[in-house]
C-alpha cells in the first residue's frame, strides 16, 4: 500500500506541474476542449486513485469536479467564469493535499463542503481562486503525458517471465517436431514464437536508458571542480540520446567519473601556462557518447597537455613496473597503456582530485568486467583522448558454444580471433616441453587444452581438436583446445555465485535454449590459471631485428630419430658418423655408445632407434673436456639462431623453440646435456659464472656467448653447488646476488658510458666481455 | 510466521531449517558440473529461467558427497542474491517451531558444528537448525 500511495503521489505532483499551465490557458479562453479535456483526464485519474487508495476526501472533491466538468462536456452547462474558479479551487486543493500526505502530515479539516458546493449550478459566491495565478497565455494545449513510472523490480520480473515463456516455447517446439507435423498446429504456434519473440525484445528495451542520466551530473562536477583548482574549463556533452542497459549506465558512472576527474585534473592546464603555449585560456572538455554496432563508445576528450610516453616509462621503471629490458621494446602505444598499470600516477604531487592510488587500472578493469574495453590516445601538448567501448547491454552477450568432453561452454565472441583446425594444413601442433605450441600461419601460439585444464575427459582424439584463439583482455593470445564448436548464440549471461567465480576461469552463467545451464569461460582467467605468459611474451618484430644484426649463432638441424626438427649449437658439434647399431647398448642405467674404443652417453633416442641397415647416424659433440653421442635421423641444413626464442617451460633436453623457415624447430640445451652425464668433475672444471636468470636477455643472449668461451652459468648461488664463481654479471646497475667477495661485471646497454657506472662495458662488446671474465678468473 | 521451520533430511538425519529462508522445494534431475569449482559445489540445474548453483549438502558438511541419482530433492535459497539448491536426501514437513534455538553442548563433528544455529525441539525430538548460508559457503577447511 505504502509503494503505491507513493506513486500516486509522484504521478499526481508530475501531472500537476503541466496541468497549471493548462489551467491558466482555459482560465483564459474556457470555451477552449482541449484544456478542458485535460483537466478531466486528470480529476478522473485522481478520483480512480483515491478510490483505490481509500483517500475519501480527495476522492468527493475529484469527483464533484469530474461531475461538473461532465456537464460542461457533454454541453449540458457553459464553462463561466465561477466554475473555473471553483474547479482551480478544487485542483489547488488536491495538490496541497497530496504536498501534506507526502510530508506525511494531516490536512487541515473542513473546507471542502465550500469547495463542492461552489461547483454547482446556483448562485453560491465561489471562493476567490489565490491570486497568485497570473494569466499567461500558452499557445498550444500540452500533449497528454504519455509515459508511466513502474519500479524496476518489476521490469526484473517482467523480463524473467519473458524468459521463462521463451523456454516454454522452445520445450513446446520440442514436443512438437517429436510428435511430427499438423500444418494447424504450426502456424498457430509460429504466430506464437513471433509474438514471443517480439516481446522479449520490446522488454529488452523497457530497460534500456538514456545516457542523459549518467551525463547531466558532469556540468555540475565539472564546475565545481575547476573552480576547486582554479582552472577554466569549457564542457560540451553530445549523444545524451543514446541509450544503453540501465545497469551497464550504473557500471559505467564511476570509470566515466574518474576519466573526467583526471582529464580535469591532469590534462588541463592552468590559464597561464595555457596562455604561455598559445591556447585558449578555458580548456575544453568534450564528452561524447555514439552507438556503433552493438557497442556504445563513450569518448572523453580534452585539450590539455597531453600525456608524455617517456616519463610516463620512466616512471614505470622507478615504480617496477617494467624492467629495462622490457621498456627498451615498448613502442609508443604500449607505452601509453602504462597508464592502466596498477600503482601509477603521472601527476607531479598527488592532489586531492585523483592520483589517490584509485588509478586507470580500477577505470579498466571495472570496464573489462562488463565486457568493455579502454583505449587511450594523446598528443603531447594537444589533449588525450580516452575511449570507452562498452556492449550495449550488460546481460545479452553474443558467445560462441563449444564442447568439451560432455559439457557445454560458451566463450564471449568478442575474444575469439580465429577458430581453426589443429589438424588443418595450415596449422601445426607441436610439444615443446611439457608445453603445446600451434604454429598458425607463422604465428606461435600456447595452447591450452580446456579439456586437461578442467580435469574433464575430452572426446576429441589427440592431435583432432579444434583450436579456438582467442585474444583475452589482458593481452595474452593463446588457442584453447575443445573438442567440437557448436554455435554462435546470443545468451544471457548471469553472475555465477562465488564459489563458482572462485575458480577464476568462469566469467558467468547462462541458460541456453535447451534449458540446461550453461558456464561462460573468462578468457583472461583462463590463461592465468593455464599459465599462459603475459603480453612480455610479444616481442615486436622489429626489435627483434636490430639484436639479430649484432648476435647470431650457427645451429645445425636436423630430424631427430622422433621424427621432429631440432637444432643445436654447431659450435660444440665435433663430428657427424654412422655408427654400428651393435655398438648402441644400454648399460648402467642408460644408453651408451662404444667408439674408438671409448664409451659415450648416447642422447637422442629413447628404445626406437632409427635404424638404417644397422648403422644409427650421430652426432659427437663435445665441450673441450667430455665427449657425448647424440642418435638422429638426417642432418638437414646449419642456420642461424635468432636470439629471440621462446624458452621451454621446464629444464630438460629441449632449451626453447624457435622458427626456422616458417617450421618450429626445438633447440636442444647442450647445457643440459653434458650436466647429465654425471662426470661431475668434467663439468666443474668449467669455470662458472652467475647471471640473472630473471632477466631474458642475460639467459638468452649473454648466456651462450659465456658457455662459448668455456664457461658454466648458473642462475644464483643455490645452483651453483659449493664451486666458487669466477664473476658475477649486472646489467645497467641492476643489483646482483653478491656472493661472498665475486668480482661483479657491469654491463650497459647504451653504447655510450655516459650515464652509466664507471667500468661497465657495452653489452654487446664481445671481446670486453670475456677480458673481463679472463680478467676476474686471473684474479681468483 | 516466523517460526515456520522446514525439516528435511539430510545423511538420514532430521534437520531445521528457517523457512524464511527457503523461497521453494525443487526436484532436480540435471546437474551441469562446474570444473574447478569446490567439493561442494555440485554444478548448476535450471529453475525455470533462473540458473540455480547446486550445493553439495553432504561435501558441505563433511560427511562424504551426495547421491547425484535419479531426481533429488532440493532446497532453494537465496543467499547474496544468488540462488542455490541444497541438495537433500527427503523434505519431511514443514512445522512451526517456538522458542530459540538452545545452544548444543554435545561435540558436533566439525562439518555439523560449523553449519549449526543450535538445537530446536519438534514433536519431543531434538533438531539440529542448520544455517543455509554456512552450508553454501562450504566446509571451514576449505576456506581456510
Amino acid at each position: 500500500m505504502e509503494e503505491l500511495l507513493g506513486e500516486f503521489i509522484a504521478e499526481t505532483r508530475e501531472t500537476l506541474e503541466p496541468l497549471a499551465g493548462e489551467i491558466i490557458a482555459w482560465e483564459a479562453d474556457p470555451s477552449d476542449r482541449g484544456r478542458l479535456d485535460s483537466i478531466f483526464r486528470f480529476v478522473h485519474t485522481v478520483k480512480g486513485s483515491c478510490g483505490f487508495l481509500d483517500l475519501p476526501r480527495l476522492e468527493r472533491l475529484s469527483h464533484a469536479a469530474e461531475s461538473a466538468l461532465a456537464e460542461v462536456r457533454s454541453g449540458d452547462r457553459s464553462a463561466d467564469r465561477k466554475l473555473v474558479n471553483a474547479v482551480l479551487a478544487i485542483i489547488d486543493r488536491i495538490g496541497e493535499y497530496v504536498e501534506a500526505l507526502a510530508a506525511g502530515e494531516a490536512y487541515p479539516e473542513g473546507g471542502d463542503e465550500a469547495l463542492i458546493l461552489a461547483l454547482e449550478d446556483n448562485e453560491v459566491e465561489a471562493p476567490e481562486p489565490t491570486p497568485a495565478v497570473v494569466a499567461q497565455q500558452q499557445s498550444a494545449p500540452r500533449a497528454p503525458a504519455r509515459s508511466i513510472r513502474l519500479p524496476v523490480e518489476l521490469l526484473d520480473r517482467m523480463m524473467a517471465g519473458v524468459s521463462d515463456m521463451v523456454l516454454a516455447r522452445n520445450e513446446l517446439s520440442r514436443r512438437l517436431r517429436e510428435r511430427g507435423g499438423d500444418a494447424i498446429v504450426d502456424t498457430a504456434f509460429e504466430r506464437l514464437s513471433a509474438c514471443v519473440a517480439e516481446m522479449r525484445e520490446s522488454i529488452t528495451r523497457t530497460r534500456m536508458q538514456r545516457i542523459d542520466g549518467l551525463f547531466s551530473a558532469l556540468p555540475r562536477m565539472v564546475r565545481d571542480l575547476s573552480a576547486e583548482l582554479h582552472k577554466q574549463v569549457h564542457l560540451i556533452i553530445d549523444g545524451g540520446d543514446v541509450e544503453l542497459d540501465r545497469e551497464m549506465i550504473e557500471m559505467i558512472r564511476d570509470p566515466l567519473t574518474h576519466i573526467v576527474r583526471n582529464s580535469i585534473d591532469h590534462g588541463i592546464e592552468g590559464p597561464a601556462d595555457r596562455a604561455a603555449s598559445a591556447k585558449p585560456v578555458a580548456g575544453t572538455l568534450r564528452v561524447d557518447a555514439r552507438q556503433s554496432g552493438n557497442q556504445i563508445l563513450i569518448e572523453v576528450a580534452d585539450d590539455g597537455r597531453g600525456i608524455d610516453d617517456e616519463k610516463l616509462l620512466a616512471k614505470a621503471i622507478t615504480a617496477g613496473i617494467v624492467t629495462r629490458e622490457r621498456a627498451q621494446r615498448m613502442d609508443r602505444q604500449e607505452r601509453l597503456e602504462l597508464i592502466f598499470a596498477a600503482g601509477l600516477s603521472t601527476a607531479q604531487a598527488v592532489t586531492a582530485i585523483s592520483g589517490r592510488g584509485v588509478g586507470m587500472d580500477v577505470v579498466r578493469a571495472n570496464v573489462e568486467r562488463i565486457g568493455g574495453t579502454v583505449e587511450i590516445d594523446t598528443t603531447l601538448g594537444r589533449g588525450t583522448r580516452l575511449t570507452l567501448r562498452v556492449p550495449m547491454t550488460l546481460t545479452i552477450i553474443p558467445a560462441l558454444t563449444f564442447a568439451v568432453g560432455s559439457e557445454l561452454f560458451a566463450i564471449p565472441r568478442g575474444a575469439v580471433d580465429e577458430i581453426v583446425r589443429s589438424y588443418g594444413g595450415s596449422v601445426e601442433v607441436e610439444t615443446v616441453g611439457s608445453a603445446t605450441v600451434a604454429r598458425i600461419r607463422g604465428d606461435r601460439v600456447p595452447v591450452v587444452d580446456l579439456a586437461k585444464l578442467l580435469g574433464m575427459q575430452g572426446y576429441a582424439p589427440a592431435g583432432r581438436s579444434i583450436l579456438v584463439v582467442v585474444r583475452a583482455s589482458s593481452g595474452e593470445r593463446y588457442a584453447l583446445a575443445v573438442d567440437s564448436v557448436q554455435d554462435h548464440e546470443e545468451l544471457v549471461v548471469k553472475p555465477a555465485a562465488p564459489a563458482i567465480m572462485a575458480t577464476g576461469v568462469y566469467a558467468g552463467t547462462t541458460l541456453p535454449d535447451n534449458g540446461r545451464p550453461m558456464l561462460l569461460i573468462n578468457p583472461a582467467g583462463v590463461a592465468q590459471v593455464a599459465g599462459v605468459r603475459a603480453p612480455d611474451a610479444a616481442i615486436p618484430a622489429n626489435a627483434e631485428a636490430e639484436e639479430t644484426r649484432i648476435e647470431t649463432v650457427p645451429t645445425l638441424l636436423f630430424r631427430a630419430c622422433d621424427g621432429a626438427v631440432r637444432a643445436i649449437r654447431l659450435s660444440l658439434v665435433e663430428r657427424i658418423e654412422d655408427v654400428a647399431a651393435s655398438a648402441v647398448a644400454r648399460a648402467g642405467g642408460r644408453l651408451r655408445l662404444s667408439h674408438d674404443g671409448r664409451i659415450l652417453p648416447l642422447f637422442g633416442c629413447d628404445a626406437a632407434m632409427p635404424d638404417r641397415d644397422g648403422r644409427v647416424r650421430v652426432l659427437l659433440l663435445g665441450d673441450g673436456t667430455t665427449e657425448i653421442a647424440y642418435a638422429i635421423g638426417e642432418v638437414i641444413d646449419i642456420h642461424a639462431l635468432p636470439p629471440g626464442f621462446m624458452p621451454a617451460a621446464e629444464p630438460g633436453p629441449i632449451a626453447g623453440v624457435m622458427l626456422v623457415q616458417d617450421v618450429q624447430v626445438e633447440l636442444v640445451d647442450s647445457f643440459w646435456l653434458f650436466a647429465q652425464v654425471g662426470d661431475g668433475g668434467a663439468v666443474a672444471e668449467r669455470p662458472l659464472c652467475l647471471i640473472d636468470g630473471s632477466d631474458a636477455w642475460m639467459r638468452e643472449v649473454l648466456r651462450p656467448i659465456i658457455e662459448q668461451a668455456g664457461y658454466r652459468v648458473a642462475y644464483s648461488a643455490d645452483g651453483a653447488g659449493s664451486v666458487q664463481p669466477v664473476a658475477v654479471f649486472s646489467l645497467d646497475g641492476e643489483a646482483a646476488a653478491q656472493v661472498g667477495d665475486t668480482p661483479v661485471i657491469c654491463l650497459r646497454i647504451a653504447a655510450e658510458q655516459a650515464g652509466s657506472a664507471a667500468g661497465s662495458i657495452y653489452r654487446y662488446d664481445r671481446h670486453g666481455l670475456i677480458a673481463a671474465l679472463a680478467a676476474a678468473q686471473g684474479r681468483r | 510466521m516466523e517460526d515456520l521451520k522446514l525439516i528435511a533430511r539430510i545423511a538420514g538425519q532430521e534437520v531445521a531449517l528457517s523457512a524464511d529462508a527457503v523461497e521453494s522445494v525443487v526436484e532436480i534431475d540435471a546437474i551441469t558440473p562446474v570444473p574447478l569449482a569446490a567439493a561442494h559445489i555440485a554444478g548448476l540445474a535450471a529453475l525455470r529461467s533462473r540458473v540455480l548453483t547446486i550445493i553439495d549438502t553432504y561435501a558441505a558438511l563433511e560427511l562424504g558427497r551426495s547421491s547425484r541419482e535419479g531426481v533429488i530433492q532440493a532446497i532453494v535459497v537465496t543467499i547474496d542474491n544468488h540462488l542455490y539448491g541444497l541438495l537433500v536426501d527427503e523434505v519431511v514437513d514443514v512445522a512451526a517451531i517456538t522458542g530459540d534455538p538452545q545452544p548444543l553442548h554435545a561435540g558436533l563433528s566439525l562439518g555439523w558444528a560449523h553449519a549449526a544455529l543450535g538445537l530446536v525441539e519438534h514433536q519431543d525430538r531434538a533438531l539440529l537448525l542448520l544455517d543455509p548460508a554456512r552450508i553454501v559457503a562450504g566446509p571451514l577447511s576449505a576456506a581456510a
